[in-house]
């Protein structure tokens, strides 16, 4: 992969994906091996909402290269809080770093950034726009499992404010992949999303009920639907228990299905699915050390 | 001479933006951002018979010609208008307006959480679709009313 940086995934093609996550397997095999890759990189973490984990899985990967990282720390204790634009806080990390990870609240953050700096930004979540790097470490957990191709995958959760969701549909337009959305009607793909879906050919269907498609599914990829998308206590209880799944739910899936989650979850997935060989949400997990070794090897 | 005819052809320097939906004529004097408070002399001339339209809407200011950028804004809100720059009460110059491909500065992300409605120093982009337009970047897709995302000069 050749990019100054990386936006969303729609600027990600089939040959971008698979030498990531070729790379990837081989970090993932030794990761302790490679501490003289990137000897001298310094990677800024600009985390204008909290995160535990993407933070912690880049600081990893570059460590794991022989870089280091410098890190802005939260946004009480920044400039930020003090009202300094982000095309200025931008324009001014880029001086400390050879590359920047963004996570901002705002939808388009890492596009305006990537604007500013000649280093490479890579989003990690730009409000309920995209989380690409995220979902470079979905395909490779849906590889491993499922493979990438003639794959029928359901998403199931907040579609419309999921950015994972986003961008790993954006990505599964390169493969041979069927997409069942199944989510509240309220809760439905953004329109953006559908117009790209529907853009690129891929075979889509959405519905409002998992039952319609659990038995096709190669993957079951569940989101959490969030308390503040609802006017009421009584409507979200009402609507998000209709997307929680448990092993009793999953009876009737496939005996390979895979089931993924981006973490973390609160209890859309029922703790005994965990025990099952559908569950595979924390490997998914472990898998972002290895990929986000691969992206960073392959913009640094 | 026509009725139509008497309504648009007496000025002297300035533009005439025909052909315009019927009822939408002061959504076109927003996009050029005519208010009246400027001074200019501006005739409206709405829902008038028209054989192309049904009913069309006509816009003439005095003393002010369209600017390219001006004419790609319309053109999303009236595509099929045509344009007359007058010049000493002389048709100098006649345009049908086309469709650009981006627009920028000129709409206002109708998303309140997109970047660019922050305090950021960028002018706002958006993608022209077939039947919409996108923003560059949120990715908001605007549909219909796209005039009502026009910023206020
Ligand atoms: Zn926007």
């Amino acid at each position: 992969m050749r990019h100054d940086h990386l936006i969303g995934a729609k600027q990600l093609s089939r040959a971008d994906i698979e030498s990531v996550l070729d790379r990837a397997a081989e970090f993932d095999a030794d990761p302790t091996a490679f501490a003289d890759a990137h000897p001298d990189a310094l990677l800024a973490l600009c985390f204008f909402e909290p995160s535990t984990r993407t933070k912690m899985s880049f600081e990893t990967a570059i460590k794991r290269l022989g870089g280091d990282t410098v890190d802005m720390g939260t946004v009480e204790s920044s400039s930020v809080k003090k009202g300094e634009s982000l095309a200025d806080t931008m324009r001014v990390v880029e001086g400390y770093a050879d590359g920047i990870v963004l996570r901002h609240p705002s939808e388009g953050a890492a596009r305006l950034a990537a604007e500013f700096v000649d280093v490479p930004v890579v989003n990690a979540g730009d409000g309920a726009g995209q989380h690409p790097s995220q979902t470079l470490l979905d395909l490779y957990t849906i590889r491993e499992n499922a493979g990438l191709d003639d794959l029928t995958v359901g998403v199931m959760g907040d579609l419309k404010y999921g950015r994972t969701v986003h961008s790993l549909a954006g990505a599964l337009t390169n493969f041979d992949a069927r997409m069942h959305f199944i989510s509240p009607e309220s809760l439905r793909l953004p329109r953006n999303v559908r117009f790209d879906l529907h853009e690129s050919g891929a075979v889509v269907k959405e519905h409002t009920d998992l039952d319609a498609v659990l038995e096709e599914l190669d993957v079951l990829y569940v989101t959490r639907i969030q308390r503040e998308r609802f006017p009421d206590e009584s409507e979200y209880r009402a609507v998000a228990g209709e997307y929680r799944i448990d092993a009793e739910t999953l009876a009737d899936a496939r005996d390979d299905l895979t089931v993924m989650h981006p973490l973390p979850r609160v209890d859309e997935i029922a703790p005994d699915i965990d025990d099952t060989d559908h569950a595979r949400y924390f490997e998914q997990a472990h898998s972002g050390v290895p990929v986000r070794m691969a992206l960073l090897d392959s913009m640094l | 001479m026509t009725d139509t005819e008497l309504r648009v052809s007496k000025i002297q320097d300035g533009t005439v933006i025909d052909h315009i939906p019927g009822g939408t004529a002061l959504h076109v004097l927003a996009v050029l951002g005519i208010d009246g408070s400027g001074g200019e002399e501006v005739s409206i001339g709405m829902n008038v018979p028209s054989d192309r339209l049904g009913r069309k809407d006509i816009v003439k200011v005095e003393d002010r010609e369209l600017s390219a950028d001006e004419v790609d804004v319309l053109s999303l809100i009236a595509p099929q208008a045509s344009i007359n720059i007058i010049r000493g009460y002389e048709v100098s110059e006649k345009s049908r307006v086309s469709r650009p491909t981006e627009v920028v500065g000129v709409l206002s992300c109708p998303n309140v959480n997109c970047i660019t409605t922050g305090d950021e120093p960028v002018d706002s982009v958006f993608d022209v679709l077939d039947d919409g337009v996108r923003c560059r970047y949120c990715d908001t897709i605007v549909r219909d009313d796209v005039a009502s995302l026009i910023e206020s000069t």
